[in-house]
């Protein structure tokens, strides 16, 4: 999947939204998942160094849910409450049921979303999503520059884009754009902006890099300088200030700059669901890496029971399992300690608060992080692509030297 | 955004790419519009299930009033929820 952050955005679109005071409710604890994620593979024909799937998706592209455990599974979920569904992966247009998928989330009345890449959408595929009931269409673009595209999808797919981006709008679908920002991109973001304008953008996501999956393995490479980041805000802010400029903004904060943590997914478990290429029901996208989890399947547990009384759901709900600093915090309902991956990832401890928290005891590790950024040494070494073979690697455990120098613990 | 002034001989309809509907699960109407969900309480669903690109304004405002006799100040009410959600772009001028 090409776009890294579509949990923690849309779910703090949603929350921003629910604030609104006027005739609207407040934001309230929820207990349904409003937002349903259908990762429907984990193949891609794209390479995306930044991609946030599991670095061992290779284990996951044999054993897809078929046609119809999807479909069940869009039924079960719509009784628990979910309303917006994205069609993700990998690139869900590798399966040629995406069309049934698109009749049958219409008919249970989701809002639905294809998040693609664009390889593979052609007239008829596009026609029929039309016909059948499909929402809108978020398509992921890499750079206003063919060179920087191909390089960071490893592929030669800038053309396409492009071509996709005219169908989309042809066909009377809004235009959400989605651009992953890192070291290579960042600093053509006046450009990029133009770019979506031109093509008749509605809504451009600018999404900085976040460190999980294969984007923490090229973390080195990716990840741009403090003042790089200032620069691209600024630039966004200017834009969105022009009233000449109509296109909506989401500029999701690259959180190793800031000195809170982001409320990750709106909170575990609170209103966000999604389902694996294979079925596992995870409360975030890159919770398998959690260490002592296990995760429901839809093929053996029921999807009711999973969200509301599943071990893996109640782990990290709310603020009970939380220790200290965040325990007796008098922000901790703000963001309810950060993200549980990331304190994994990087402290080895997921009930640790989030290191980007300048509270944590681990800040120093994100401190470095940002001084490294300036470093050419580090920034030259040679990217890992997401392809099958170094999946595979991964597997077998190559690669981890990337990993275990991120950490604080032996 | 910008401060909108509802003319009452207006008429809307739910804006492009939008979609209002019932949520049986929430138990509450909402809005549904690319990367986003508004959930609407009460009054704000019983003004925007009337907006169907026919009813003007008066008309929403003169129905509310006969559904609910005994709320005061409803046309305010009514209004203000045009305010609102024509600033917010979920509805579209006809």
């Amino acid at each position: 999947m090409t776009q890294n952050s579509l949990g923690d955005s849309v779910v703090q679109k949603a929350v921003q939204s629910q604030q609104v005071n006027n005739g609207v409710l407040a934001s309230a604890t929820q207990t349904q998942p409003l937002w349903l994620l259908a990762e429907v593979t984990y193949r891609c024909p794209l390479h995306c160094a930044f991609c946030y799937n599991p670095t061992d998706y290779d284990k996951h592209t044999q054993n897809e849910l078929t046609t119809e455990e999807w479909i069940q599974t869009l039924r079960d979920a719509r009784k628990l409450g979910a309303i917006q569904l994205g069609i993700s992966g990998g690139e869900p247009l590798l399966r040629d049921d995406i069309e049934d998928i698109v009749i049958e989330a219409k008919k249970l009345g989701y809002y639905s979303n294809l998040i693609t890449s664009g390889v593979g959408l052609t007239e008829k595929r596009i026609q029929a999503f039309k016909e059948g009931g499909l929402d809108h269409i978020q398509l992921s673009m890499h750079d206003i520059t063919e060179e920087i595209n191909n390089f960071i999808t490893n592929t030669k797919t800038f053309e396409l884009k492009k071509k996709v981006a005219a169908m989309i709008k042809n066909h009377g679908y809004p235009m959400v754009l989605n651009v992953v920002i890192h070291r290579y991109n960042i600093g053509h973001m006046k450009e990029i902006l133009e770019m979506a304008e031109a093509l008749g953008a509605d809504y451009i996501e600018l999404a900085n890099t976040q460190y999980y999956g294969w984007s923490l393995v090229n973390r080195s490479q990716l990840m741009p300088t403090k003042e790089q980041v200032d620069e691209a805000e600024r630039i966004t802010n200017a834009h969105r200030a022009n009233p000449d400029n109509k296109m909506k903004i989401f500029f999701v904060v690259p959180d190793y700059f800031a000195d809170r943590p982001k409320k990750c997914m709106n909170g575990w478990g609170e209103v966000f669901m999604i389902v694996t290429a294979n079925g596992d029901v995870l409360p975030c996208h890159s919770a398998r890496v959690l260490p002592n989890m296990k995760f429901p399947n839809v093929k053996d547990s029921d999807i009711g029971w999973t969200w509301k009384d599943s071990p893996a759901f109640n782990q990290y709900r709310g603020d009970a399992w939380m220790k200290e600093p965040c325990r007796s915090c008098s922000e901790k309902a703000n963001d309810l300690g950060g993200c549980r991956c990331q304190s994994f990832l990087l402290t080895g401890d997921a009930e640790a608060a989030d290191p980007v928290c300048t509270k944590s005891p681990h800040r120093h590790l994100i401190d470095k992080a940002i001084e490294d950024a300036k470093n050419p040494q580090l920034q030259a070494q040679p990217i890992v692509f997401r392809n099958d073979k170094n999946s595979k690697k991964i597997i077998e455990g190559e690669f981890q030297e990337r990993l275990t120098e991120f950490h604080a613990l032996p | 955004m910008t401060q909108q002034s509802i003319s009452k001989n207006e008429i809307y309809a739910i804006a492009m790419h939008h979609r209002f509907q019932w949520e049986e699960a929430q138990q509450c109407y909402v809005i549904l519009f690319p990367e986003g969900m508004v959930k609407l309480n009460g009054g704000a669903g019983e003004v925007l299930k009337r907006v169907n690109g026919k009813a003007s304004v008066a008309d929403i405002v003169a129905d509310i009033q006969s559904t609910f006799p005994d709320a005061p100040n409803i046309e305010a009410d009514v209004v203000g929820m045009f305010d609102l959600a024509v600033g917010k772009a979920w509805l579209r001028k006809v």
